[in-house]
């Protein structure tokens, strides 16, 4: 039991005493419209809402530790004579970039730390964007009115990628130098126009001085103003339309139950920065990341074994290594398609649907109502397995960019892993989407069952006969509202299109209008509605009509998704 | 009976009304004044262990050398060594990560444990503005495009607008001197009588230095020479270029291996033949070379080249064939090159196919 | 007192009997045997010694002479059993067989490091056996290897030398990298010093030769030190991952990093204990 404890802020010490400079703020700013709405803002509560977090909280520690960075970090490809504390490159040429980060790593305490700490940060925020981008579609959050939200999250997540990569070539060592050279050889495909844009992003022929430099403010500068706007352009609208959240009881698509941001949230968010600090500050005391001296400074007639970008260009060098090779000389140009298909063409088609996709989804279904009720994957059998056919194509891409690691690690042989991998990338897809529309659509029959049929009690009846039988209980009502509510599909508006009206004037829209219905039956296939309100009703008479109900007791709070009967 | 539920077009009413938010369940803080005492006694610990840990920071900050190690088990030149890490950076990470972490879990625990956690409901708004509010902007707007005149106005609309649009070009043309213009990649500092020398030691090349099976890695005797005051003739961002085109690498074979194509027949020497070691793909620089299969493995995107067979890709992205560079012999017995490299080498862009027959012509030679 | 006689009743005496026979016998034979032959120190016998254990261990896929046994496949491709050590000289044959590679245990795409087959004894037999054949290059010295003789600056060029020979093949840290059809090159983790330099100067396998007029011995030295300081200074940053880079970033990223901050997500957002008092 507890007292009561409430205490108005004004009339506590600590309100007394700030009640003057608070006032004098408010009387210029006018501070409380805004305080009225958004203190006591409601937000839902799941764990896979603090995906977004987790990118949001690792930007802040990419920004505090590389601001650290900034402080000794010279841009310069001027060339040098190492003299610092790093005994095996003692004495070598190499680019001032490269040196100041040499020192970094040795004379500066804690420099190596923060290095380490400012990259793991980048590779898990570029990775928990990417987790948060699959939440979001798998449980359909971007259809409206968060269309815009989602573009936003993919410019997130596209200018995000250009400033890791921006960042790990500023060292100007040897792996990173072979990732600019392989720039350098991409920017050259661009059809007709490659050279000059070569020859002006490098200030002429590979490498240039300049790069470095220009790399440098666009990951300090450019980048990180853009993403700072694009974060705020987000939250602002997260806090507009408020979070989505889960069905279950007492939540309906018109409210928001959940816990309000002074105090809980504001606690669990900014707990969960300090969590995402400390623990990628403890990535960077037990796991080295980026051993620049390890590589050598750049040049270009050195090469490493195993030469790879950071993970999140993994699917794009797996294109490159897959793509078998293709050049055409037309109107006397050379079009190196082999290039340009995978390395320009591969991420600009996976950012160029991710963009698309809601927009499509809405042509298709023709759904034009606001959503706020997240949808189970299960209930959308079609978008789940597009969704996983995606993830197929791209960890097709990831496994070919690491393929020499893969021949080397598990005695495979090379070529073999890259043909597999090419026929792979086509089929591989295909087959993950069989697989989970498949499972998909058992489950939401699964769930059917259980609605109507009551969850298996593991209670056996003997029959005077001799069977044995099972006894069901009914789901308990907040459940069975849970497995119902945010399952629903608008029926086709589209009247019968016809090719000709009734005066024999050509239909211009048959085309498409029958496009859309075919792919809205493909979209809905193999899907099962909902139980009627007709069968609940029966299927509540029959539970109830035993001579002996299970006994489920007080603290019967519901049963699992496996159907085992929780407590709490 | 069928748990087959019929598949309507039609929308199907909702078979179970929302029953509304549960009971509120209390949590042992909320009811037992001993667990509230036990837990805040926890989270203050949590803080209190944090504060210690970040004066450890300061300690380990001051006192840990660059050179002490921790966890340095094994022998290293046994292979099966253990840590050997930098003490200052394990003990500044994990006294700093473990503070942080410490605060957060704190916190959290605070917030779940207790914080007020009964369950609000706050109801929705739609995300469209109110008609009455779209109304009065429509009136606004109205009333402000009609108070300007732009509707009415033509002539200085359009004027207008072409003005701004033409802002834009002194954006675009001041991004001019980026770079200078491409000017093709149709020679390298390679010329009729310079010396391949050895990489880094720059040791001329005598042809019986080498065994079959021996690789070099090679570069033009130029990057090694000196001028009156010692100083290096090339150096800096001129040698960086000049490397990303001209580096080259020499394998010997048995010549009876060798297939040269029509007019390569002397452009090796005793089986010692010389190619770009720039690939012709994205241009990594390529040694992986198989001395008994003739490959050349990259090891970027996997381009193999056959060098036995005049450097025809036999797997992987890359398109051109690797160029290949003419040896000759001295008067002194040292390999030299016999002229520029005939075919273009580094990877392929626009302008190549012109730039190509620019370089037959002057070299006389097929592609 | 008992008679002896009585003794010789006893159920052990047989036992007894027999164990001092074998003593007597043993003790006797060794106290008259010949001495054994002893190793001589001339080489003749040392080629020959070595001769004996090649034709029982290696001729099989070397041929009876070391001429080597080729064949010819389905392809019309030439290959061998084994290839002919006319002139591989005694580096060959210390590092192929010191690192147990030879004898190959079954076909592969390229001889794997092993468990040591032959004495140190029987090696040295050998390699002066091939050697005798025809010229080739020879064991280095202790000197030549004694690798913690070299000054820094002789660390920092081994470096440039590594970097520009060997990284494209072993990776920048020597952990070794994929080459075409099941090969690789192995890593460099715990190879004995003698070893680097007897592959560099013979070329096993697919590795290219790396001859001592163009790389000298010195610079050879150089690049020995320049591996052994390096895998001796341990990993600063803390676990190395293999020393294989952004591939394993990325596994631990998504495994570690994403791994337990979403499962911090979870704990955060289950509610705890709940109790039914009042």
């Amino acid at each position: 039991m507890s007292k009561s404890t409430f205490t108005k802020i004004e009339e506590s010490p600590t309100g007394k005493a700030l009640s003057g400079p608070v006032g004098w703020l408010d009387d210029r700013l006018g501070l409380a419209g805004a305080g009225k709405k958004n203190l006591r803002k409601v937000f839902p509560e799941h764990w896979s809402f603090m995906l977004g977090e987790i990118a949001l909280w690792s930007f802040v520690v990419i920004l505090l530790t590389g601001v650290f960075l900034t402080l000794w970090f010279v841009p310069s490809m001027a060339e040098v004579e190492y003299k610092g504390s790093y005994l095996p490159l003692r004495g070598i040429e190499m680019s001032q970039a490269y040196s100041s980060t040499l020192k970094i790593s040795f004379d500066i305490r804690g420099g190596l730390l923060i290095r380490q700490i400012h990259h793991w940060a980048a590779a898990l925020f570029v990775a928990a964007m990417m987790a948060h981008m699959l939440r979001v579609f798998f449980t359909g959050a971007y259809r409206k009115p968060r269309e815009i939200n989602w573009l936003i999250g993919v410019g997130l997540l596209s200018i995000g990628m250009v400033a890791g990569f921006t960042g790990y070539s500023l060292p100007d060592d040897l792996l990173s130098g072979t990732g600019l050279r392989f720039v350098d050889g991409m920017v050259r495909s661009v059809p007709l126009v490659g050279s000059y844009v070569e020859f002006f992003i490098f200030g002429g022929e590979f490498p240039g001085d300049i790069i470095i430099p220009r790399l440098y403010i666009a990951h300090v500068l450019l980048i990180p103003a853009i993403l700072l706007g694009l974060i705020g352009a987000h939250m602002l609208l997260l806090v507009y339309h408020k979070h989505t959240q889960w069905p279950g009881a007492g939540r309906t698509n018109d409210n928001v139950v959940g816990y309000p941001m002074l105090p809980v949230y504001m606690a669990k968010a900014g707990g969960f920065f300090f969590i995402v600090f400390g623990f990628i500050a403890v990535m960077g005391a037990l796991i080295q990341i980026n051993p620049v001296w390890a590589y050598g400074p750049y040049n270009p007639s050195e090469v490493t074994a195993g030469s790879q970008p950071d993970w999140y260009m993994g699917f794009s060098e797996g294109l490159v290594r897959l793509m078998p090779p293709l050049e055409t000389t037309w109107f006397g140009r050379t079009w190196t398609w082999s290039v340009f298909i995978p390395g320009v063409g591969g991420l600009g088609l996976v950012f160029t649907s991710l963009a698309l996709w809601p927009f499509i989804e809405r042509w298709i279904t023709g759904d034009d109502r606001e959503h706020h009720l997240l949808e189970r994957p299960r209930n959308a059998a079609t978008r789940t397995a597009l969704g996983v056919a995606a993830m197929t194509a791209y960890g097709v891409g990831w496994l070919a960019g690491g393929n020499d690691i893969i021949a080397l690690k598990f005695h495979l042989d090379i070529f073999a892993i890259t043909w597999i991998l090419r026929v792979g990338f086509f089929l591989f897809p295909v087959i993950a989407f069989i697989i989970t529309k498949r499972i998909c659509v058992s489950l939401q029959r699964k769930d059917n069952e259980t609605l109507t049929h009551g969850w298996e009690t593991g209670v056996i009846d003997r029959a005077p006969s001799g069977g044995y039988s099972e006894r069901h209980a009914a789901l308990p009502v907040a459940d069975q509202y849970e497995l119902t509510s945010s399952r629903e599909r608008l029926p086709d508006t589209d009247e019968e299109i016809h090719t000709h009206d009734a005066y024999g004037v050509r239909n211009p829209k048959f085309r498409k209008h029958r496009l859309r219905q075919k792919l809205r039956a493909w979209y809905y296939s193999g899907s099962v509605d909902k139980p009627t309100v007709e069968q609940m009703e029966h299927a509540a008479d029959h539970l109830s009509d035993v001579d002996h109900p299970v006994e489920l007791g007080e603290d019967f709070q519901g049963v699992s998704e496996t159907g085992v009967p929780r407590v709490h | 009976m069928s748990n087959e539920v019929e598949t309507t077009n039609s929308p199907v009413g909702d078979p179970i009304k929302d029953p509304g938010l549960g009971e509120h369940q209390y949590r042992p803080q909320d009811v037992d004044a001993n667990q509230e005492r036990r837990t805040e006694r926890q989270i203050a610990t949590m803080f209190g262990v944090a504060t210690l840990l970040l004066i450890g920071f300061c300690v380990a900050y001051f006192s840990i050398g660059s050179d002490v190690r921790v966890f340095a088990f094994g022998d290293p030149a046994d292979g099966d060594a253990f840590g050997g890490w930098s003490a200052q950076n394990f003990f500044l990470g994990l006294t700093l990560g473990t503070a942080l972490l410490l605060i957060g879990i704190g916190i959290i625990q605070w917030a779940k444990k207790l914080m007020g956690d009964h369950e609000i409901v706050e109801l929705r708004h739609p995300a469209k503005s109110s008609d009455d509010d779209r109304s009065a902007v429509l009136e606004d707007i109205s009333a402000g495009v009609n108070e300007s005149g732009i509707a009415r106005r033509p002539l200085i609309r359009n004027s207008l607008l072409g003005a701004v649009a033409a802002l834009g070009l002194p954006a675009i043309v001041m991004l001019r001197d980026l770079g200078p213009l491409p000017y093709g990649h149709t020679n390298t500092v390679w010329k009729k009588g310079m010396r391949v020398v050895n990489d880094v030691s720059g040791t001329p090349i005598k042809p019986g230095d080498l065994s079959v099976g021996e690789l070099v890695n090679a570069e033009p005797a130029i990057f090694f020479e000196e001028d009156e005051e010692g100083h290096p003739v090339i150096h800096g961002t001129a040698l960086m270029q000049a490397k990303a085109k001209a580096a080259v690498i020499v394998v010997r074979m048995r010549p009876e291996d060798i297939t040269a194509a029509k007019g390569r027949e002397n452009w090796g020497v005793d089986g010692i033949l010389c190619f770009s070691k720039i690939c012709t793909h994205v241009g990594c620089p390529i040694s992986l070379w198989e001395q008994q299969t003739h490959h050349l493995l990259c090891p970027c995107h996997q381009s193999t080249f056959d060098l036995a067979n005049n450097g025809t890709v036999i797997f992987g992205p890359a398109y051109r064939p690797l160029p290949q560079l003419p040896l000759a012999v001295d008067s002194e017995g040292f390999l030299i090159a016999v002229s520029d490299f005939p075919d273009i080498v580094t990877p392929s862009y626009p302008e190549l196919a012109r730039d190509q027959k620019k370089l037959n012509e002057k070299f006389g030679g097929d592609a | 007192m008992r008679k002896l006689s009585t003794h010789r009743r006893h159920p052990l005496a047989g036992l007894l009997l027999l164990a001092v026979g074998l003593l007597l016998t043993g003790g006797l034979y060794s106290a008259v045997a010949p001495e054994p032959a002893k190793a001589e120190a001339s080489s003749v016998s040392q080629i020959e010694a070595g001769r004996q254990l090649f034709l029982v261990g290696c001729a099989s896929c070397h041929g009876l002479n070391a001429e080597g046994i080729t064949t010819v496949g389905k392809d019309g491709k030439a290959g061998n059993y084994g290839p002919s050590l006319i002139g591989v000289g005694a580096a060959a044959v210390g590092f192929q067989m010191e690192t147990g590679r030879m004898p190959m245990a079954q076909t592969a795409p390229q001889a794997l490091r092993k468990d040591v087959e032959y004495t140190q004894e029987e090696i040295d037999q050998i390699a002066t056996y091939v050697a005798s054949l025809a010229p080739g290059p020879a064991r280095p010295s202790a000197e030549d290897v004694d690798w913690t003789k070299v000054g820094k600056k002789g660390i920092s060029e081994g470096g440039e030398f590594f970097r520009t020979n060997c990284t494209a093949c072993h990776n920048s840290v020597g952990a070794g990298g994929a080459l075409p059809s099941g090969r690789f090159a192995p890593s460099l983790k715990g190879v004995a010093p003698a070893h680097i330099y007897e592959a560099m100067v013979t070329g096993p396998q697919q590795m290219p030769v790396f001859s001592d007029e163009l790389m000298t011995p010195e610079e050879k030295l150089n690049v020995i030190a320049y591996i052994k300081t390096v895998q001796q200074q341990g990993n600063d940053g803390g676990i190395g991952g293999g020393g294989l880079g952004p591939v394993v970033d990325g596994l631990f990223v998504w495994f570690i990093g994403i791994g337990v901050l979403t499962g911090f997500a979870v704990w955060i957002g289950m509610h705890g204990t709940r109790t039914k008092k009042r």
